[in-house]
């Protein structure tokens, strides 16, 4: 069963390591919805949001192939229920529009958007908040004629994982403990 | 940038004695590694490198192969005899794209190579340079990490980084392309050997439950099968897979390049799984009640028909790679963990015992294969030489003490069946890439790494003839590989496979070939050809008795077959013994 997975992963902030990211998913096929790269609460450590749709089978193989990887230091999968997510979206519509019936009124009480730039020909909106949500405002700001419509890829927080610092200090502490590696190979 | 474009020597009487060149310091880097052979080919941006060489001529031994495939190839050999990793040195562009194939035959059969790649001056990268290609973009696939250098004050951490890598957790080919000006500029110099990279744990501490959970499940079998993989040999864990499946009395099983794992002649040896494997292990895969697989990862090739495979069985899957876990099969318990260390925790709790008649079966099914393939294959008393007979002679002259380094097709199929692999044996093939064309620049590498052992490669005419300008590189350091070619005149195993799912129409797989034995004459390499049984024997004695190089080519039946065979879309149960 397919089904939408958010992939949190967080990676050295290295050159190349995005591309070896989507090599892997794409080998399998799998295509990124929505992606977004920023940093991370640990300076150094960048942190990459993904949505994908596949199954549940495969985004674990596929997490285990990105978590493999050298640059990766660790992979979350989590289903919807297990993020708090949003989304951000920027609207520009045609003033004369918006500006008829009681439209600007429900925009700032029914969607919670805000206004961000207001001149004679066009009105810039932004929503934040779910991909339905922000679908939901776009279909009722398009009879008022949309301009321009762009929405960022997902960031995503977990309800119940472990903080990468935490993760980070204990992998730091393994080290400091750590005899000389064994190497498998010699 | 200008500064940088200075030649070497003026910047070393600028500068004071710590200061060196990068060229210089990768050279210094490599032999802190423990590295004294190089396999390479030169160019225009490399050569910076190059020329430093010859001042470390002592301490550095560099071997100029013919093409850089096969000093790829050469390198992955190099490191599977010595267990250390193997070194291949390009320059930028062609010299970059010739390695791919080699990486990729490295990548796929977890062998750690360092390869050093030159790339165009840094202010040119990006710009389609002469000789540019993004040779980090197209390696990412198949290694296991790569980085680029542009200064010469990173070269170190960068080939530090690149051997630790390579050679740690699950092995693999690393990749660091360096831009012709930092060769030329200068740093000062250090070194310290990398033992820690922050997102990158290969090493993982033992679940001793896990183990317990192993214990319980392999004393409670009934038919438990042990399936042996590289992983085994990688991990230097052969000792205790042989206490484990004596103490345990567990029938074990190899993949091809498992099979030096356990002795050949064992009592508890199976057999080779797979498409052209034994009989017995791939049917009784699917009647086993336990199946342990040790550093494997349940291969098509090894598995036939995933969803008619093993289907009484509950599998213990021990395994140094997470990812190989449940990507193929479904496992029950997953020990992701080094061989060697999981092997060694679970001896002590796996009880004595005796499976007479779990291990008869296997007995039962070896005699009917016998019979119907290995006798006719082995011991034929007419008709044309087999290459059965070849590959059991030199068996039984070796005593399994030598380095087997085959080729791909027919031959390697029957190498790894009728060879007798023992402790004393190493086997050198390529196993996930199945790359033609490997057989003899590998040959020449295992040589390299390993005097005094006498290394024979097995190939086949179509192979021979993909990397055969190597006979050069042979001749020149007088490498002493013995190469028994195999020459059916067709491309043997394409031809079988015509032969049976195509209704025999053979499209282009026969082969006009030239005259082997004069070929090897122009590189003076003692060479002989043999065509008939009753020189066979005196023939290959002859070949392992000589000095250096030597080609023996054996004319062998241009239309056998290699059986048993599990065909495509087949259970391993549903082995085929016999066409027709
Ligand atoms: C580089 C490469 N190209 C093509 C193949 C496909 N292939 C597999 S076996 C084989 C025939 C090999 O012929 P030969 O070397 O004569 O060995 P034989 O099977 O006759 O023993 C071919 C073409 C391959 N494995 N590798
Ligand atoms: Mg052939």
């Amino acid at each position: 069963m397919q089904q939408e997975y958010t992939i949190s992963l967080f990676t050295e902030d290295h050159i190349g390591i995005l591309s070896r990211i989507t090599l892997i998913l794409t080998r399998r096929q799998i295509n990124i919805e929505s992606i977004t790269a920023s940093e991370s609460a640990v300076s150094g450590v960048q942190m990459l949001t993904m949505v994908v749709t596949t199954t549940p089978d495969m985004v674990n193989k596929v997490a285990r192939q990105i978590e493999k990887l050298v640059d990766v230091i660790k992979v979350f999968v989590h289903t919807n229920q297990e993020i708090i997510s949003q989304e951000i979206a920027l609207y520009k519509v045609t003033t004369s529009g918006l500006m008829s019936g009681s439209m600007i009124g429900d925009l700032v009480r029914l969607y919670h958007a805000r206004i961000l730039e207001v001149t004679p020909e066009y009105i810039v909106v932004e929503k934040s908040g779910s991909r339905e949500e922000i679908t939901a405002l776009l279909a009722f700001l398009e009879p008022c004629g949309v301009l321009q419509f762009v929405r960022s890829g997902r960031i995503a927080i977990t309800r119940q994982v472990k903080e990468l610092n935490a993760y980070l200090k204990e992998m730091d502490a393994a080290e400091r403990t750590r005899h000389e590696p064994s190497e498998v190979y010699n | 940038m200008k500064e940088m474009k200075k030649p070497a020597v003026e910047q070393d009487t600028n500068n004071h004695e710590s200061q060196i060149t990068g060229a210089e310091a990768l050279l210094k880097c490599l032999i802190e590694e423990g590295v004294d052979t190089i396999f390479g080919y030169p160019g225009g941006a490399i050569m910076p490198v190059y020329d430093k060489l010859l001042d470390y001529s002592d301490s550095l031994r560099h071997i100029l192969t013919r093409h850089e495939q096969g000093a790829a190839h050469a390198a992955q050999a190099y490191a599977m005899v010595t267990g250390r990793p193997g070194v291949c040195f390009a320059t930028s562009g062609p010299g970059a794209t010739n390695l791919v194939t080699g990486i990729a035959n490295a990548f796929l059969d977890s062998v750690p190579v360092v390869f050093i790649t030159a790339q165009v001056t840094s202010g040119l990268i990006g710009t389609d340079a002469f000789q540019e290609t993004d040779i980090l973009g197209i390696s990412m696939p198949v290694t296991k990490w790569n980085a680029q250098v542009k200064k010469a004050e990173d070269i170190p951490d960068a080939i530090a980084r690149a051997f630790y890598i390579a050679r740690s957790g699950r092995p693999g080919p690393v990749l660091v392309d360096i831009s012709k000006d930092a060769q030329f500029a200068s740093l000062s110099y250090s070194y310290r050997k990398c033992t820690y990279i922050r997102s990158y744990n290969p090493v993982i501490p033992l679940q001793m439950r896990d183990i317990e959970s192993a214990a319980v499940m392999i004393n409670h079998a009934e038919k438990p099968l042990i399936l042996a993989g590289h992983g085994v040999i990688l991990s230097s864990a052969a000792d205790e897979l042989r206490a484990l499946a004596e103490k345990g009395a567990i029938p074990v099983a190899a993949t091809l390049l498992g099979l030096p794992a356990f002795p050949n002649k064992h009592r508890l040896f199976a057999g080779m799984l797979g498409m052209h494997g034994n009989y017995a292990p791939n049917v009784l895969t699917n009647q086993a009640d336990l199946i342990i697989a040790v550093g494997m990862r349940f291969d098509d090739r090894v598995t036939g028909n995933l969803k008619k495979y093993a289907p009484e069985a509950r599998i213990i899957h021990i395994e140094i790679d997470k990812a190989e876990i449940n990507k193929n099969v479904r496992v029950d318990l997953e020990i992701n963990n080094d061989a060697r260390e999981v092997l060694e925790a679970l001896i002590p709790l796996v009880r004595q015992v005796s499976r007479e008649k779990w291990i008869r079966e296997f007995r039962m099914l070896d005699r009917i294969e016998y019979e119907k393939v290995i006798r006719p294959e082995t011991e034929p008393d007419e008709g044309e030489l087999r290459m059965g007979e070849v590959v059991k002679t030199v068996s039984d002259l070796t005593e399994g003490d030598a380095v087997i380094v085959t080729d791909v097709g027919q031959h390697q199929m029957a190498v790894a069946r009728y060879y007798g692999f023992n402790e004393k044996s190493t086997l050198v093939t390529s196993g996930g890439m199945g790359t033609m064309g490997f057989g003899l620049p590998a040959s020449l590498g295992a040589a390299s790494g390993n005097p005094g052992r006498p290394v024979i490669a097995f190939i086949g005419d179509g192979g021979f003839q993909m990397t055969i300008q190597e006979l050069g590189t042979i001749m020149q350091y007088r490498i002493p590989v013995k190469i028994l070619l195999l020459n059916n005149s067709f491309l043997g195993m394409v031809r079988q496979w015509q032969e049976r799912f195509f209704n025999s129409r053979y499209a282009s797989t026969e082969m006009v070939n030239p005259d082997f034995v004069t070929l090897a004459g122009a590189y003076g390499i003692t060479a002989h050809r043999v065509t008939r049984r009753e020189e066979l024997h005196e023939a290959i004695k002859t070949m392992l008795a000589a000095e250096g190089p030597y080609l023996l080519e054996t004319v062998i039946s241009r239309e056998a077959n290699i059986l048993p065979m599990v065909e495509p879309g087949a259970s391993v149960s549903e082995v085929t013994l016999t066409y027709r």
